[in-house]
């Protein structure tokens, strides 16, 4: 019998399954633990939270080992468990100027209160490859902990440093002199019952406030929300953005008490990265605000956040935040629903995969279409002959 | 699966649906929004049919699952398999038999009937969108019922090609009222929608839209008077079956390469096997 390759379905995919384990598991070596994985791929695991929007970094580990290292994958994974938990309440904003910072840069001042404290980066290193970690043992890692660990405490009896300093927003130094743009980059919030939107709960309409802007961006893909603001900082868009601040940290995560009105709880702490992206605007631009008259040139403020530590996705959401607009888009990072509808990389990557599924019966009319087109215009070819002679 | 809830999504998640699909069937054609969720299955692989599936089965309904009017399909086992598994119901090949059918891009050859459900996976819900990218615009012109560049789009197809190049999403006209995308279905489908005993549900899970034809509702494919609507035909039946009246795929045979055409209907091609030896029962062909 003709063509098997979609017959005896069932048992291909079984087999195939089959073939996916025995290629994560083929090679010599014992099996790599999700502890391991969630301790040392730390970016990863963070990008696993931010894209498949759940924050639990044992899961995030794990889809990261099921999918082979596959990041879309993982988050899709992650995203799909996901949906079978039930939403029950809405946290209370989180004020991140309490966030426990990791790290903190400004781009706009030198000094800012607070102070600058670079972390854990890589900014400043030499990208080049470590031949060493090819060898890394448990006594390196002991070696350097032990020093690393008398370095801190030693640090850390020095006076000056006992006291943890509060972190005013940068923005805030602008605000105050009323150099700062009103928020209203995009239509009026529509709160409806004093709820905030929630795409996960309601399809997108357009405009879109900007609760639905920056949440389909938190867990945005990072190389598409790269993409877009890279091509709206470089050349398509006229955003020039500084960063007000970047920061990295744990915050606490609040809710309301269910039973004593007016009191919080705690429910657990999640590490998240914030920027905002200062942008000159120089006034009348109506697309963006609403008074009659032209306004005077101030900056505007472009907001990113998003689980864990991710620098790359929280500068790309800022310019975006700003970038976007719901009427007028010049460019394809202004347009709203150009951005919106683009950047999620679960939708991305299965309506992209989905072309692998066999098309037999679609391109049986398509060809129909074509061969009858053919047809029509071989007949037509001769009678044309004729007019011509 | 007993970790999960039946039929897979929490039961609010269910009855969303189930209103939003009321609302689809209470206006023909009109895409309804909805709070599409994750399916374990990709988007783009059929998750808005698989949400709408699971939403309005139950343990005494008899379930088929076609890709391509194939049941044996990977995507449609695949698919199949997770229908079954969390909402325990039996499965079946034979379109007669079934009372829920989850398709992508065919509609059965056999007539379906009051009692049964046909739930599409949709890819595009927008039938505009190849004349209009943006969203709220497309809103606006199903609003005022602006249909005009879809219009034109025919017409300046018919001029330059000498007839319309659609051939499958064929836009059509339903209850007078709403254009919409049939889904990828081939033109051969299409005027099985017209006046159907049975309900035709369509879930777009990407896109975040569910809508409906209703039974014993006008589907007019949109077409010109001087140009009416065709649908594809073949010259040759199904080499394996014989029948001259189902929508036919064309392969090539592995080893000599030579072309053949078989039913894309494959559960209705065994069936018509079977018939030429034995007792089996046919359902009736939909245009009577």
């Amino acid at each position: 019998m003709a063509y098997v390759a979609v017959t005896g379905g069932r048992e291909a995919i079984k087999e195939a399954e089959k073939l996916l384990k025995y290629y994560r598991c083929h090679a010599e070596g014992l099996p790599i633990e999700v502890g391991q994985i969630m301790q040392q791929m730390r970016l990863a695991v963070d990008k696993i939270m931010g894209e498949g929007s759940l924050y639990d970094p044992l899961l995030a580990a794990l889809a990261l080992k099921q999918a082979e290292g596959d990041a879309i994958e993982a988050s899709f994974l992650v995203r799909a468990f996901r949906s079978t938990l039930p939403r029950t309440m809405y946290s209370l904003p989180i004020d991140t100027t309490g966030m426990e910072i990791i790290r903190r840069v400004s781009a706009t001042f030198k000094e800012i209160p607070g102070g600058q404290y670079l972390g854990p980066t890589r900014d400043y290193t030499k990208r080049l490859l470590n031949m060493e970690l090819l060898e890394e043992s448990d006594e390196h890692i002991r070696d350097f902990m032990d020093t690393f660990m008398t370095e801190c405490i030693e640090h850390s009896e020095c006076d000056e440093l006992q006291e943890v300093p509060s972190f005013p927003r940068v923005i805030d130094l602008l605000r105050s002199e009323g150099l700062i743009a009103g928020v209203c980059s995009v239509e009026p919030e529509r709160h409806e019952h004093d709820e905030v939107d929630d795409i996960t709960r309601t399809a997108m309409s357009f405009p879109a406030s900007r609760a639905v802007r920056l949440q389909s961006m938190a867990r945005g893909e990072t190389g598409a929300l790269l993409a877009f603001a890279y091509s709206s900082a470089r050349g398509y868009g006229d955003v020039h953005p500084t960063i007000g601040e970047l920061r990295v940290g744990d915050v606490p995560v609040m809710i309301p008490h269910p039973l004593h009105a007016g009191e919080e709880i705690c429910i657990g702490r999640v590490r998240v990265s914030e920027a905002e992206i200062v942008v000159r605007e120089d006034g009348g631009d109506e697309g963006r605000n609403s008074g009659t008259d032209k306004e005077p040139a101030k900056f505007g403020i472009g907001y990113g956040l998003c689980f864990g530590h991710n620098e790359d996705k929280v500068i790309g959401m800022g310019i975006l935040d700003r970038s976007m607009k719901s009427h007028g888009a010049a460019t394809p990072a202004e347009d709203e629903e150009f951005v919106l509808y683009h950047i999620d990389g679960i939708e991305s990557s299965g309506f992209i995969s989905h072309f692998k599924l066999p098309h037999y019966v679609d391109f049986q009319a398509e060809l129909q279409r074509i061969r009858s087109i053919h047809e029509r215009d071989r007949e037509a070819e001769p009678k044309r002959e004729e007019v011509k002679q | 699966m007993s970790a999960y809830n039946y039929a897979f999504l929490d039961e609010n998640t269910k009855k969303e649906i189930r209103r939003k699909t009321l609302k689809a069937i209470a206006i023909p054609g009109y895409q309804v929004p909805f709070g599409s969720r994750e399916m374990p299955i990709a988007r783009g692989w059929g998750t808005g049919g698989l949400q709408v599936t699971l939403s309005v089965i139950g343990k005494q309904d008899i379930l088929k699952v076609i890709d391509q009017g194939n049941d044996d399909s990977v995507n449609a086992c695949n698919l199949r398999d997770l229908i079954s598994s969390t909402s325990e119901v039996a499965t079946t090949t034979d379109t007669l038999e079934a009372t829920i059918i989850q398709t992508r891009h065919r509609i059965p050859e056999e007539k379906m009937q009051a009692h049964q459900i046909l739930v599409f996976q949709v890819p595009m819900p927008e039938v505009l969108r190849t004349v209009e990218p943006s969203e709220q615009e497309t809103r606006r012109m199903h609003g005022e019922r602006d249909y005009s560049r879809l219009w034109v789009q025919l017409y300046e197809d018919i001029v330059q090609h000498g007839e319309i190049r659609i051939s499958y999403d064929y836009p059509v006209l339903v209850n007078g009222h709403y254009i919409c995308d049939p889904s990828p279905i081939p033109r051969f489908d299409v005027p099985k929608l017209h006046q159907a005993e049975t309900l035709f549900l369509f879930g777009a899970g990407r896109e975040k839209r569910i809508y409906a034809i209703p039974p014993h509702t006008d589907v007019v494919p949109l077409q010109f008077e001087d140009y009416p609507f065709t649908v594809e035909s073949y010259d040759q039946g199904c080499e394996k079956c014989g029948c001259t009246t189902s929508y036919l795929e064309e392969s090539f045979d592995r080893v000599d390469g030579a072309r053949h055409y078989y039913c894309s209907d494959t559960s209705f091609c065994g069936k018509k096997q079977v018939e030429q030896g034995e007792l089996v029962q046919m359902g009736a062909n939909w245009h009577g």
